[in-house]
This record gives structure tokens, C-alpha cells and sequence, in this order.
């Protein structure tokens, strides 16, 4: 059976390097055949807003082709697809209220609106928890 | 023209997902629009300096970073640009890293040259 992961993030898109590792340790759980919880909070509930946009770097001198911009809603896609190829779960709340304050509830496809009964159910029912704070 | 010095402090934050470092590229920006800017790296970011780093290959998802930051080559551009990038030594010194592993074009300097550094310049931007 399938051994699961619950992660818990609270970062915004673009501006810490815990995002990205938080991204990294969920793929690698998941390309380990792992389940994966996430509980977005605060800042992180951006990190699937669909309504984000590549754009040139005037600095590097590149186009918006060239400069191709990494957007995390494109990431956590990304993170979806993998899932669903490797046969396990991905299951990605955003935390309501963060969401609502931020006006930042326009999502791809694949997250869910939740709060910290999720978070805690799956405290309950997973075999490691890890949390991301913010600094 | 008002000449300010940027000193950076916390590295790579963001850096895979922005492709730089957000604090060197708007120090960068403002060079271009007309400013007079230096770099000062202190605390962690000293490792901005060092030259091997090698960042490429990660892959998230179904997603490859195609062209993820190299600090070490963007402080070389600014620098070719005019914006001089200096290195705290002792902070260099204390996290261990070897002074001939930093690309030799960044200035060292020591804890006791920031006060005048610091009077160089109009503005100090502690990022």
C-alpha cells in the first residue's frame, strides 16, 4: 500500500526558494509512488492562480519565447500530470480564507478550496507530516 | 544622480522560478535607467560569489527549468555594466568557502571597510 505525505506550505509564488523546494519534495514523493497531501496556506494559494502570465526580461534582454518563464500554476500542473501517470494521489487544498482576503481564488484545475479540518484529518491519517514555514 | 549602494543578504529566494535574483535584477534595472548602483554581498549571499555553482537540471513535474539563474554570471554582467560587486570577506571566510573558489573580478572586503564604503555612497539599500 501506498505510503502518504502530508505538506503544508504558506510561501507566495516568486519570492523564496521554499516554494521550489516544497515542489521538489513533492515530486520526488510522488515519483517514489508516495501519496501526496498539500495544504497551501497564506502566501502559498497563489501558487496556482491561473490567471499568472509569462513575461520578457527587459534585464536579460530576452522575449517572452526565449526568457520561458517557469510559472508555478505551470509547476503544480506539471505535478498533477505526474501523479496521474504514476498511478497515486495529489491532493492539493487551498485554505479558503487565505484565498478569499487575497481575492486570489481563479485556479487551474486540480486544487481545492479546504481549511485546517483538511490539514488535520490528514495529519491523522498519513505516515509523515512536514511543514514549510516562512520566514 | 543618486549613487546607492544594494546590500544583499538573503540569497535565492525564488531564484529557479524567477530566473534571478529579484533584488540584483531590479538593482540591475535601475542601472538602466540611469542610476548609479553598487552591490555589497554579505551573510549568505556571499555565495552568490562563487564561481562552480551550477544550478541546471532541475525538473519539476512535468516541468525542466530551461534557463535557471546563475548569480555568479549576472553579478558579472552588472559589474561589465558599471555596477561595481563587492564580497564581505569575513563573511566568505566564516561559512568556510575557499577565497579561490569566488570569481576574481568581485572586490573582498572586510567588516572594518563597510563604514567607509557606506560614506561613498548617498543611499544604502540593506535588501
Amino acid at each position: 500500500m501506498a505510503k502518504t505525505l502530508t505538506i503544508s506550505i504558506m510561501d507566495p509564488p516568486y519570492e523564496s526558494a521554499n516554494s521550489t523546494t516544497s515542489m521538489r519534495i513533492i515530486d520526488t514523493a510522488i515519483r517514489k509512488g508516495m501519496n501526496v497531501n498539500v495544504f497551501a496556506f497564506e502566501g502559498a494559494v497563489s501558487l496556482t492562480v491561473k490567471d499568472q502570465k509569462p513575461h520578457p526580461n527587459p534585464v536579460h534582454g530576452t522575449s517572452v519565447e526565449e526568457e520561458k518563464h517557469p510559472l508555478t500554476k505551470d509547476l503544480v500542473a506539471g505535478l498533477f500530470e505526474l501523479a496521474k501517470e504514476k498511478g497515486v494521489k495529489l491532493d492539493w487544498v487551498n485554505c479558503g480564507l487565505c484565498v478569499d482576503e487575497r481575492g486570489a481564488g481563479n485556479w487551474i484545475d486540480g486544487p481545492r478550496r479546504g481549511g485546517p479540518p483538511d490539514l488535520y484529518k490528514w495529519v491523522e491519517e498519513s505516515d509523515a507530516t512536514l511543514v514549510v514555514p516562512t520566514k | 544622480m543618486a549613487k546607492i549602494l544594494c546590500i544583499v543578504e538573503t540569497p535565492y529566494r525564488g531564484t529557479q522560478e524567477e530566473h534571478d535574483d529579484a533584488t540584483l535584477w531590479v538593482t540591475h534595472a535601475l542601472k538602466k535607467a540611469g542610476g548609479e548602483m553598487g552591490v555589497l554581498l554579505r551573510g549568505n549571499a556571499v555565495n552568490y560569489a562563487v564561481s562552480a555553482q551550477d544550478p541546471s537540471g532541475v525538473v519539476i513535474g512535468k516541468f525542466p527549468i530551461e534557463h535557471p539563474a546563475y548569480p555568479q554570471k549576472d553579478l558579472l554582467k552588472m559589474q561589465e555594466a558599471g555596477i561595481p560587486v563587492r564580497v564581505v570577506r569575513e563573511d566568505v571566510e566564516e561559512r568556510g568557502i575557499p577565497l579561490k573558489s569566488l570569481v576574481g573580478d568581485f572586490e573582498l572586503v572586510s567588516n572594518g571597510d563597510l563604514a567607509g564604503l557606506f560614506s561613498q555612497y548617498d543611499q544604502v539599500w540593506h535588501w
